[in-house]
């Protein structure tokens, strides 16, 4: 475990010596989510019934903003070679990185989530499956999308093969996360769409990893 | 008994094989130098030796094992340094070396560091961010690494003295003979004055197959 706590405390490092860049992806989580109402109009109804999707959808383009430099930066400068060959496995670092992505860009969006309930006028009932649904299911964006991270390490403009790689996988993340907020608001109750999005995230933080740093292997050969 | 044997070793890049039939092994406190011109496979030689390219052909074994079947005591033992200095720019330079530390299982007590950062001359600027750095500065930290993250058995440098000054580079020979003496093996390519004694020399030039060897599978592949 080494390795893993020193690059989860290496990359929080970074994240904070970087300062304001981490915080760019939530910046732009809440304002995109504030264009909604400026676009279709102050129509409480409309909004309300829009909200959970809106908040969603806004969580999954946020979490990509930052992805595409998960890897790369320690690819171009080499750190990666010597995590490669460090004597515990790439994987565990690979791990570590994700988390460290979630803490920094996942966990703040989840914090800033009830402002954008409040914006877009989310009923009550929906507030406490809205921030559970983002508890349990951005940790799947986060490792979901490392894999799509490995394969485009060293890739020119990778950063939109990125997106167009990781959307298509986060998917049922979002049929899920909004499902659930959908479900409460209509009287039903969410713990079947939280269970399955537990399920999604349990098996993303448990397989990612390995593909991410299978995919990292390829691109140092 | 050798430590590290290298046996019939290939290597394939890009359809081209750069080096092929290299055979040698070094016992502690052992030093080889690779030699060959620019684009030879100097570098590729280290990086299969690393485990980072998978050789095309032969075995290298670490105390009689192979090292892609039992890589754990393997990449515990070795150290690479590779062209990159794998330097996180945001961080000081004693954080660097701090990761490094922690990611190779070392000490990462203030002291040990700084005694590796005292062995490149880089003591004095512990606190700076390694992107107020200059190039040779650079590739002092990368060469503190092995030096702060001992004991290992083997240390992998590629163009270990590129972009130093003469008063570095000593420090870094009396490095590399102070690993020696305690057992380690060296293994650098270079194009640059850099002196070790005893060295056994691997001109990867001269391992070069005729032409039809290196293209005869490009070849194939193009037929089928």
């Amino acid at each position: 475990m080494t390795a893993f706590m020193a690059t989860l405390s290496r990359d929080l490092l970074i994240a904070r010596r970087e300062g304001g860049e981490s915080l760019l992806a939530v910046i732009f989580f809440v304002l995109g989510a504030m264009l909604f109402p400026l676009g279709v109009g102050p129509e409480g109804k409309l909004l309300a019934l829009m909200a959970a999707g809106v908040i969603w959808v806004m969580a999954l383009l946020a979490t990509l903003l930052a992805l595409d430099r998960l890897f790369q930066a320690d690819w171009r400068d080499g750190t990666l070679e010597l995590m490669a060959l460090a004597p515990d496995s790439l994987t565990l670092v690979v791990a570590a990185k994700c988390l460290a992505h979630w803490l920094v860009t996942g966990l703040p969006m989840v914090i800033a989530a009830p402002v954008m309930a409040l914006l877009l006028n989310l009923p009550p009932e929906g507030w406490p499956p809205l921030l559970a649904a983002l508890l349990i299911g951005s940790p799947a964006l986060s490792f979901i999308g490392a894999i799509c991270a490995a394969l485009i390490v060293g890739a020119r403009r990778g950063g939109v093969l990125m997106t167009l790689l990781a959307l298509p996988l986060y998917i049922p993340t979002l049929i899920f996360g909004a499902g659930a907020v959908q479900a409460a608001i209509g009287g039903f109750d969410p713990s079947a769409h939280l269970a399955a999005l537990g399920a999604i995230t349990l098996a993303a933080i448990a397989l990612c990893p390995w593909a991410a740093a299978a995919a990292l292997r390829q691109a140092m050969e | 008994m050798p430590i590290l044997d290298v046996q019939d070793l290939a290597c394939r890049r890009g359809g081209r094989i750069l080096f092929a039939g290299l055979d040698f092994s070094l016992s502690e406190g052992d030093a080889a130098l690779a030699l060959g011109r620019n684009g030879a496979g100097k570098s590729s030689l280290l990086r299969v030796l690393a485990g980072l390219i998978p050789p095309f052909t032969g075995s290298i074994r670490w105390n009689g094992e192979d090292v892609r079947r039992e890589p754990y005591e393997f990449r515990s033992a070795m150290r690479y340094v590779g062209h990159a200095d794998g330097l996180q720019t945001n961080l000081t330079v004693i954080q660097n070396l701090h990761y490094w530390a922690a990611l190779y299982r070392a000490s990462t007590s203030r002291d040990a560091l700084e005694q590796a950062l005292a062995a490149v001359g880089l003591d004095e600027l512990a606190d700076l961010p390694a992107r107020m750095l200059s190039a040779g500065q650079r590739r002092r930290l990368a060469l503190a690494r092995p030096i702060a993250t001992q004991p290992g058995g083997l240390w992998l440098l590629d163009e270990p003295t590129v972009a130093l000054d003469r008063p570095s580079i000593v420090k870094i020979e009396a490095a590399i003979t102070a690993f020696r003496a305690g057992g380690g093996i060296v293994i650098a390519s270079t194009n640059a004055p850099l002196t070790l004694p005893n060295a056994q020399e691997i001109d990867v030039a001269a391992a070069i197959p005729s032409p039809e060897d290196a293209f005869g599978d490009a070849f194939e592949d193009a037929l089928l």
